[in-house]
């Protein structure tokens, strides 16, 4: 399972990819899903910040900062 | 407990609270606005700094009045921040000060549908009686979505107002919507969940809801919502201000035991079934008649985030800010010192002398008036602060910066307070608000004076032209001014140093987790940002204003007494000697002030020379009187006993006295000094300025050596960028963190880090030679 995931900051801008699990802490986890970022969710990384961090992510429509360090933690799957 | 209290005095005139709730950006302000008009009432919940909204609805019968609410933005009823707590609680009513709604209207963005419907329909899910204000229908229409409000009302079972709040369009429904939900009487307690559970989840709330319903202070709000938000969110039963029965908490810790045993996680799982049944609304209610196309939104962003031209463009908008702040408010911040002046020289000349007219003038009218001065500055700030705000730029500032602020361990959002107390603190501390994590808040509180304030700039001045050489520096830049940047550049480095040490230390936390949205870009509205600037202003002067009124009239009494009757009597004579020279005919000392006060009345050009010579000796008389009860005031006393402290900073008891007396607001310091060295009457008009610049030249130390050396001008600037002196920042952080331990400790440990770094500029200084 974990080898056929990738982490969402791996993804280059304008990739999308299916959300598969986020490894945060767990009030952080609650959040990002409450924000819509549960399993199953396409996630679109639009860009880097000029200076290479936080990234803008596309969710259910809208428009989400995070930075590497929590994207790193979010695993998602190949778009087919 | 709240609620029974609010049930006992159900009088018949009681207006009756509705509350706005939903997420943040869908718009709710502008339908607050849009329902109250402009007299809405601005506070804060109790103990706490979110700011409370509320307002009488327009339109509406006199009795029953009805009370919007504003509650802050949330995401969803298991808050993360202090804002989307006092909405919980606001909504479960738990807040003694606000009373129990009687209907809520849950505003809904129609372009952001999914993620706005996770909020609404747990809102709904409460059981009051509910109207939805579909809001932003025109938004969601240029991006291809069709939203069928009707087919929403039947799957939410709720009334819905489609709307486009910032036109006005759908507000005479909404109103109707409130009225009629305001008129039900009962709630609808037993509203089921839109949500499917997984069966053992459905069955732990079934039989929590059962215990809830058992309380006899039960709360009229669905009990099987109250038990999954208790189940599947920690805080809501950590939260003190919940207070659930034991049985209530060990029934929850046993049911979460049992899930995970099940291999659930129940801190989730009602997140992914909510978002399930939000998805199908979604599906059924929505028709995408267009392709999803780039949106203006988006194509903006290509350029405002972009790696360069966002820099660039970041960049030049800060400048211009911070350009506006000074160059622009200058002149009617001179128009609003000068008007203060003659308010207090007409008031001197109209009351009699005396302790109190004293006061009056120096103390209140002087010291009130040296605040109130810096308004057009906090204006000026807040209509930018609130242009990018509405705008939709601030988030896409603190995308860009964030990787910066995060090196220090702050937040991208940081940095617009630190920004904006370069312009003054004050609002730089209030711009915090938007900090989530009450830690860095914190932080930002506890660096923002470090940020060089516009009131240092008149020191900053002064000392420079004092005790700087005029040199050019490789030919081309002017040492003063590169001073002048290096007195910025510090405060900057030391505010972002400081920061790193205070989160490595004191208030140690990780690095705030930047989840933040990018709403898309809207016009502002003016009246929006007026009303948001004349808030902002009237907080500032009336909080500030107090407090610097009760710190200036104790400042005042230290300066002014005790008086020395061998003092007065000596300046009463000098007086009176000096107005016989010219009128040898005034004798006793009441004609010798009805003399000056017809002389002060008269047309200065009609004067004789004898006249002008006689009020100009009056004027050195006074200043020199002046100077003379300063030196033995109670403040003259302190800086002779501080003098031991200060010596090794290079300073002696007079410059003592102008730290002491800066301990109000710095630029007091310029003032100060012209009365103890009797630079003519204490002004700051550029040509007293370079008297005092030359007076301050002239001073030597008991060596002969000038005092004011180049050592002492630089351990003197040092002191001044770190140093808290200003009383009204001191109250507004007391106000702002609900206590008097932040704004002592911020006082002490930017009083040390002053002394220690004016002592390794002195002693270093003089160590490398310089004198």
């Amino acid at each position: 399972m974990a080898d056929a995931t990738l982490s969402l900051a791996s993804l280059t801008g304008g990739l999308s990819a299916i959300i598969a699990e986020i490894n945060t802490s767990s009030e952080d986890r609650s959040r990002l899903m409450e924000l819509g970022l549960v399993p199953g969710t396409v996630v679109e990384v639009v860009r880097y910040a000029p200076m290479g961090d936080p990234l803008e992510i596309k969710v259910r429509g809208y428009l989400l900062t995070l930075r590497r360090h929590e994207a790193e933690l979010i695993r998602v799957t190949p778009k087919v | 407990m709240s609620s029974s209290k609010a049930k006992g005095k159900k009088l018949e005139n009681a207006p009756l609270f509705v509350a706005l709730t939903g997420n943040p950006n869908c718009g709710k302000t502008t339908i607050f606005n849009g329902l109250t008009g402009l007299r809405a009432k601005i506070g804060n919940y109790a103990g706490v700094t979110v700011e409370r909204k509320e307002g009488r609805m327009r339109g509406a019968a006199e009795t029953p009045a009805i009370t919007i609410l504003d509650l802050p933005g949330t995401y969803s009823l298991g808050p993360k921040t202090l804002d989307e707590r006092i909405s919980r609680d606001a909504l479960f009513q738990r807040l003694a000060e606000v009373p129990a709604p009687r209907a809520v209207v849950v505003v809904v963005d129609a372009a952001n549908l999914q993620r706005n419907l996770y909020y609404a329909t747990q809102v709904i899910e409460l059981g009051y009686p509910t109207v939805l204000a579909l809001n932003m229908m025109d938004v969601a229409e240029q991006n291809g979505h069709q939203v069928d409000a009707l087919k929403l009302s039947e799957l939410l079972e709720t009334p819905v107002v489609p709307m486009v709040a910032r036109s006005g369009k759908g507000l005479a429904e909404l109103k109707e919507q409130i009225l009629k939900a305001t008129a039900q009487s009962q709630p609808a307690t037993n509203r089921h969940f839109f949500c499917q559970l997984p069966a053992v989840v459905q069955t732990e709330v079934e039989s929590l809801a059962r215990l809830l319903a058992q309380r006899t202070d039960a709360p009229p709000f669905s009990p099987p919502a109250e038990a999954l938000l208790l189940l599947s969110d920690d805080t809501a039963l950590q939260d003190a201000e919940m207070g659930y029965p034991p049985e209530v908490v060990a029934a929850v810790r046993e049911a979460r035991q049992r899930l995970t045993s099940a291999g659930l996680d129940w801190a989730t799982v009602a997140i992914e079934s909510r978002y399930q049944a939000v998805a199908a609304i979604h599906q059924a209610a929505v028709t995408e008649v267009a392709e999803i196309q780039e949106t203006f939104s988006d194509r903006l962003d290509r350029v405002v985030t972009h790696k360069f031209w966002g820099l660039a463009i970041f960049l030049g908008l800060m400048a211009l800010v911070f350009q506006s702040i000074f160059v622009f408010a200058s002149a009617p911040m001179d128009l609003i010192s000068a008007g203060i002046d003659r308010l207090g020289e007409w008031v001197a000349h109209t009351l009699p002398p005396g302790a109190f007219t004293d006061l009056l003038v120096n103390g209140i009218i002087a010291g009130v008036g040296a605040v109130v001065m810096f308004l057009p500055q906090i204006l000026l700030l807040f209509l930018f602060v609130s242009l990018l705000e509405d705008s939709g730029y601030m988030a896409r500032a603190a995308f860009i910066m964030d990787r910066l602020m995060s090196k220090v361990g702050l937040h991208g959002k940081s940095f617009i307070p630190m920004l904006s107390s370069f312009a003054c603190a004050i609002p730089g501390i209030m711009a915090t608000r938007t900090i989530e994590s009450p830690k860095d808040r914190l932080v930002t509180i506890l660096i923002a004076p470090l940020m060089s304030c516009s009131a240092r700039l008149p020191v900053y001045t002064v000392l420079i032209a004092a005790c700087l050489p005029e040199r050019r520096v490789l030919g081309i830049v002017q040492l003063s001014g590169l001073v002048m940047l290096g007195a910025y550049l510090t405060g900057v480095l030391a505010a972002l140093g400081m920061a790193w040490v205070f989160k490595k230390t004191l208030l140690k936390a990780t690095t705030p987790l930047l989840i933040m949205e990018l709403p898309p870009y809207k016009r502002p509205l003016v009246t929006v940002i007026l009303r948001h600037m004349w808030d902002r202003s009237k907080l500032f002067l009336t909080q500030a204003g107090t407090v610097i009124l009760g710190i200036n009239i104790l400042l005042w009494f230290f300066a002014s007494y005790p008086k020395n009757a061998a003092l007065e009597e000596q300046y009463q004579q000098a007086k009176a000697a000096a107005v016989r020279a010219a009128f040898p005919a005034v004798a006793s000392p009441e004609a010798v002030e009805m003399k000056l006060a017809e002389l002060a009345r008269m047309d200065k050009t009609k004067l004789t020379p004898a006249a002008t010579e006689a009020l100009a000796q009056v004027a050195l008389v006074e200043t020199e009187h002046q100077a003379a009860v300063l030196r033995q005031s109670f403040a003259g006393r302190l800086g002779r006993l501080i003098e031991p402290v200060i010596e090794p900073l290079g300073f002696d008891w007079k410059i003592g006295i102008g730290i002491l007396s800066s301990f109000a607001a710095r630029e007091v310091f310029v003032s100060t000094m012209s009365v103890v060295y009797n630079v003519g009457q204490a002004g700051a008009s550029d040509e007293e300025k370079t008297g005092l610049v030359k007076v301050l030249q002239q001073q030597k130390r008991p060596d002969g050596a000038p005092l004011y050396s180049t050592i002492t001008g630089l351990s003197l600037i040092v002191f001044y960028i770190f140093a808290l002196q200003c009383a009204s920042t001191v109250a507004v952080v007391k106000r702002e963190t609900n206590s008097w331990k932040w704004p002592l400790f911020q006082w002490f440990y930017l009083g040390a880090l002053a002394w220690l770094m004016s002592f390794l500029v002195y002693q270093g200084g003089r160590l490398l030679g310089f004198s």
